[in-house]
């Protein structure tokens, strides 16, 4: 079935592909486009917006406030998806499936719901929002991703591998840490990257539990409504985008390494949609 | 039953193992002993046990009931890092992350050996499988066969009183397989210590092993050399299992201390050995190997027993060539094989056939 | 003859029972215990909120305080109250709709990777992620730039000679969610079809053809069938979120692209009106999990009754 493909399919399949970047071509353009206005045709080239950016107290507190929320984040999906990602790619055990889909269901539910079922809580209990909450609320979210990752590292590594060094002499312990853990420490930092690219850039939960500590997304929502106010968003969008770009590359390379690692070539494509 | 000569001879004991994962049962009340220094095979189809079997003396699995000596004293509730054997997987387990002599060193170093001494030791590994000057080499830059070797290195450096081997040859091309077979053997020799063999391929037990144990369901059926198996398997499905035999229903007609008188369906009487759960009246099979039947060419060649029949095909395989050919005035079909000597052409299909025996030949199974 | 084992002789201690049957394996208990941590984790931060939400739901907010008998008043101001009933309705017709678009647009996508991508899977599959790494808001935003009056598409549009007034229809209404929703669900949609199209044997579709079936009858019979289970993870992965978004229809949307998450965002923000906010959430999880119910047991039929 690898012979040409029909001239229709080809054209569709470039069209999708114009589509799917429509948007972000703009990007730069407007970061660096000399108007105030987010309008063709473009007028001139400054980087007068990234000098605003970096003049604006207020979204220095906002990115302060992310990066705190996603470095957490991104290590406390990380050690749940560990353990769970470990339980149900080495251990059968009653109800393994209910209790990992459980896990899961997160990546189905709309992020309103999860929003608006922890601020029900936090009110109940008289707790008063802060980047705490929205950490609680972007594990929740996390934690299915990271699995998803750490489990294709767990699921491809030969179990035969961990045997041989029990064989070999060495403890329990001893095999985790110098044959399970550098096996898995491409997928352990993918996830971390995924994770942590996942908060950053989340609003819908933040929204509802951020309280005074703004996050960027929110702080980008606020933003929105002031016209005058968008180029220098445009600027940060591609700040954004590239830091983005960057994290997920290496996410990828990393999670291509755990898989050559392990010794698995033919699984390495599809990521999470295994 | 095949008993050791000398207890202190074994050093493998296995008694009354019962296995069960779930509601199967993979290991249905199996004992038996390994002698020191010998090379050991465990031969079934899959699903059969033998590796359950194997699992158990390295201590991965862990026996419903029964016990697993080694060396004299009680394994059964031992893990696998403090007994003292080691494994070649089937799939060599080869550690991605570490180059081939962190790979061969791998169970020095857990013991704290000084540096120089670890090195020394992969080093003589490493020679005893025939990979000097192979320590700094990648472990996915390896080819199959280089990668058995290092299993072999690493599991042999440890010194350990049994090795422990798990179809470590299915993964090998023909070639490469039978070269390895040979080697396995000398190394066994060399390094003096007891292998025990999982395999399911017959050839491979039958040319690498002292003695094999056959095993089917859960069950030893039977435990012997090799010639001992080919020549006097106990049940059918052994026979069978163990190369090709030709099974033909007959029936008692007499006995004496020494000979049993036989009618043979279709083919008249004959007359063999005795065995004395055998009586006049019973049903039986005898069987008979292909190499066994002979192909008369000329009207002078004699055999015990001639009967006729016509080839229903012909495989050539160079040196040899087998023959099915179906029994005259009968619906049973007969596997004879025949050296290509000279003066034998391949006979066509369609042929008539006359096919001799000897007596001496035959195998007689209860039921 | 026979050798008989000191143990099992015969087969009547075969299928007997071992006296020590654990009930469950040791690597069953270490499976249990490393997993409680993130199921613990789940059951208070997500199982134990929902129900709160329930809960609320039933109880009635009386400007500061919170009267807890129960009552099913918020559900029948839900039911009954004509804006909720459209917001509902106009959310789950957006979402069906903005479904569809994107699996059909994706399902000639995936088709072409898998059967056309060759050694380049990976690449093109990479290339189709890339623009979905760009913050969510400001995707949003960039595809109000290119739809509006003085937008990109209109600009391009006039200055192209195509048109010569701006169009309208295209922003903020349910054609701008619509579009803008499809683009951003696209590789949820793509990585399943994808995934279950490269996983199908392609000697069945040499079998089909050697059975004389023509390309159609062959992309019906035996493609689309198989892929299924493909489309039906894309359908839900796309749907369900897409009923809860806000961002969206608040910044695209005008007046008539409002949905029901813009209300319950409304409910526990300005207006303070938790219990009804909850009374909506349940509401509209309980309509979501039941039209996707629905469409995984219609779509087990459809396939049973053509196997």
């Amino acid at each position: 079935m690898s012979s040409r493909p029909p001239k229709s399919l080809l054209t569709y399949a470039v069209l999708y592909l114009i589509f799917l970047y429509a948007p972000v071509i703009l990007l730069p353009l407007f970061a660096f486009n000399d108007s105030a206005i987010i309008a063709l045709p473009l007028s001139g080239f400054t980087f007068h917006w990234f000098g605003l950016l970096w003049d604006t107290k207020a979204l220095h507190e906002a990115l302060y406030n992310s990066l705190l929320i996603a470095v957490v984040t991104a290590i406390g999906s990380t050690t749940l998806g560990i353990f769970a990602a470990r339980a149900a790619a080495r251990y059968e055990f009653p109800g393994k499936r209910g209790i990992v889909g459980f896990i899961m269901v997160p990546l189905v539910l709309p992020e309103i719901i999860v929003g608006v079922a922890l601020i029900v809580v936090l009110i109940q209990l008289g707790l008063s929002l802060s980047a705490w909450t929205v950490i609680i609320g972007h594990v929740l979210i996390c934690t299915p991703f990271s699995i998803a990752i750490l489990q294709s590292a767990f699921n491809n590594m030969d179990r035969s591998l961990e045997e041989a060094s029990m064989d070999l002499g060495e403890s329990k312990i001893g095999t985790f840490f110098r044959v399970i853990l550098p096996l898995v420490t491409p997928g352990i930092i993918s996830s971390l990257l995924i994770s942590f690219t996942i908060s950053l850039d989340e609003f819908i939960i933040a929204f509802f539990l951020t309280g005074t500590d703004v996050t960027l997304p929110v702080y980008i929502w606020g933003q929105l409504r002031f016209p005058a106010r968008l180029p220098a968003i445009m600027a940060l969008g591609f700040l954004m985008v590239s830091l983005s770009f960057f994290l997920l590359l290496t996410a990828e390379y990393f999670r291509r390494r755990a898989n050559r690692l392990t010794g698995n070539h033919t699984r390495s494509d599809n990521g999470i949609f295994q | 039953m095949k008993t050791p000569q000398k207890i202190n001879d074994q050093i493998i004991a296995i008694e009354g193992v019962k296995k069960n994962f779930g509601d199967v049962t993979a290991l249905d009340g199996v004992s038996l002993n390994i002698r020191e220094g010998e090379f050991f095979s465990l031969l079934g189809p899959s699903g059969c046990g033998k590796t359950t079997l194997l699992r158990m003396i390295s201590g991965f699995d862990s026996p419903s009931i029964g016990s697993v000596y080694i060396g004299g004293s009680d394994m059964t509730n031992v893990p696998p890092n403090e007994r003292p054997t080691n494994m070649v997987f089937q799939s060599y387990a080869i550690f991605p992350h570490l180059n081939v002599a962190e790979n061969v060193g791998y169970g020095l170093k857990k013991q704290k050996l000084p540096n120089d001494e670890i090195n020394r030791r992969v080093e003589e590994a490493l020679a005893l499988v025939d990979l000097e000057g192979f320590g700094a080499r990648e472990s996915h830059a390896l080819s199959g066969g280089q990668r058995q070797r290092v299993a072999l290195a690493r599991a042999l450096i440890m010194k350990p009183k049994v090795l422990l081997l798990d179809e470590p040859l299915s993964a090998l091309d023909k070639k490469l397989r039978e070269t390895m077979q040979s080697e396995l053997r000398k190394l066994q020799r060399t390094v003096g210590i007891t292998f025990v063999l999982v395999t399911h391929d017959q050839e491979e037990a039958l040319t690498m092993s002292d003695r094999i144990a056959v095993m089917f369901d859960g069950k030893i059926a039977q435990l012997d050399t090799p010639e001992g198996l080919y020549k006097r398997p106990k049940t059918k499905r052994v026979a069978s299992f163990i190369g090709v035999m030709n099974f033909i229903p007959a029936k008692v007609v007499a006995s004496t201390k020494t000979k049993l008188s036989l009618e043979v369906e279709f083919l008249g009487k004959i007359n063999v050995t005795a065995s004395n759960k055998i009586k006049p009246g019973d049903k039986i099979t005898v069987g008979i190997r292909p190499e066994m039947l002979t192909i008369l060419y000329g009207e002078t060649d004699k055999a015990d027993n001639v009967f006729s029949g016509m080839i229903v095909s012909a495989s050539y395989y160079g040196d040899m060539t087998y023959y099915e050919v179906e029994l005259k005035n009968t619906d049973i079909n007969v596997m004879v094989s025949m050296r290509n000597t000279s003066g034998r052409p391949v006979l066509l299909t369609g042929t008539t056939a006359r096919v001799g025996w000897g007596c001496e030949s035959i195998t007689v199974f209860d039921g | 003859m026979r050798q008989e084992s000191p143990v099992g002789k015969g087969p009547a201690t075969r299928w007997r029972k071992p006296r020590f049957m654990p009930s469950m394996s040791a690597g069953g208990w270490h499976g249990l215990a490393l997993i409680s941590p993130p199921f613990a984790y789940s059951l208070l931060m997500l199982a134990a909120p929902l129900l709160l939400v329930f809960l609320l739901s039933m109880w009635t907010q009386n400007y500061l305080d919170l009267d807890r008998t129960f009552t099913m008043a918020n559900y029948r101001e839900a039911a009954s109250e004509k804006l909720y009933q459209v917001l509902m309705i106009r959310s789950v017709v957006i979402s069906v709709i903005v479904t569809i678009v994107t699996v059909l647009l994706a399902y000639p996508i995936a088709y072409y990777i898998a059967f056309y991508g060759g050694k380049r899977k990976a690449m093109w599959l990479l290339l189709i992620t890339i623009p979905f790494w760009t913050s969510y808001l400001i995707r949003v935003f960039l595809w109000k730039v290119i739809l509006g009056y003085n937008g990109v598409l209109n600009g391009s549009l006039i200055g192209m000679g195509f048109i010569e007034e701006p169009l309208t229809f295209i922003l903020y209404n349910a054609n701008a969610v619509v579009i803008t929703l499809a683009h951003a669900w696209a590789p949820f949609a793509i990585l399943p079809i994808f995934v279950s199209i490269s996983r199908i044997d392609t000697s069945l579709l040499e079998a089909a053809r050697d059975l004389g079936d023509g390309p159609l009858r062959r992309f019906l019979r035996v493609t689309l069938p198989l892929s299924m289970p493909g489309v039906v993870a894309a359908t839900l992965i796309v749907f369900i979120p897409t009923v809860g978004d806000y961002v969206t229809p608040r910044l695209l949307g005008g007046t008539d692209g409002l949905m029901i998450a813009n209300m319950i965002q409304i409910q526990f923000g300005k207006a303070n009106n938790a219990p009804l906010g909850s009374a909506l959430a349940v509401s509209a999880m309980v309509i979501v999990a039941s039209i996707s119910i629905t469409f995984v047991l219609l779509n087990r039929r459809f396939l049973r009754a053509k196997g």
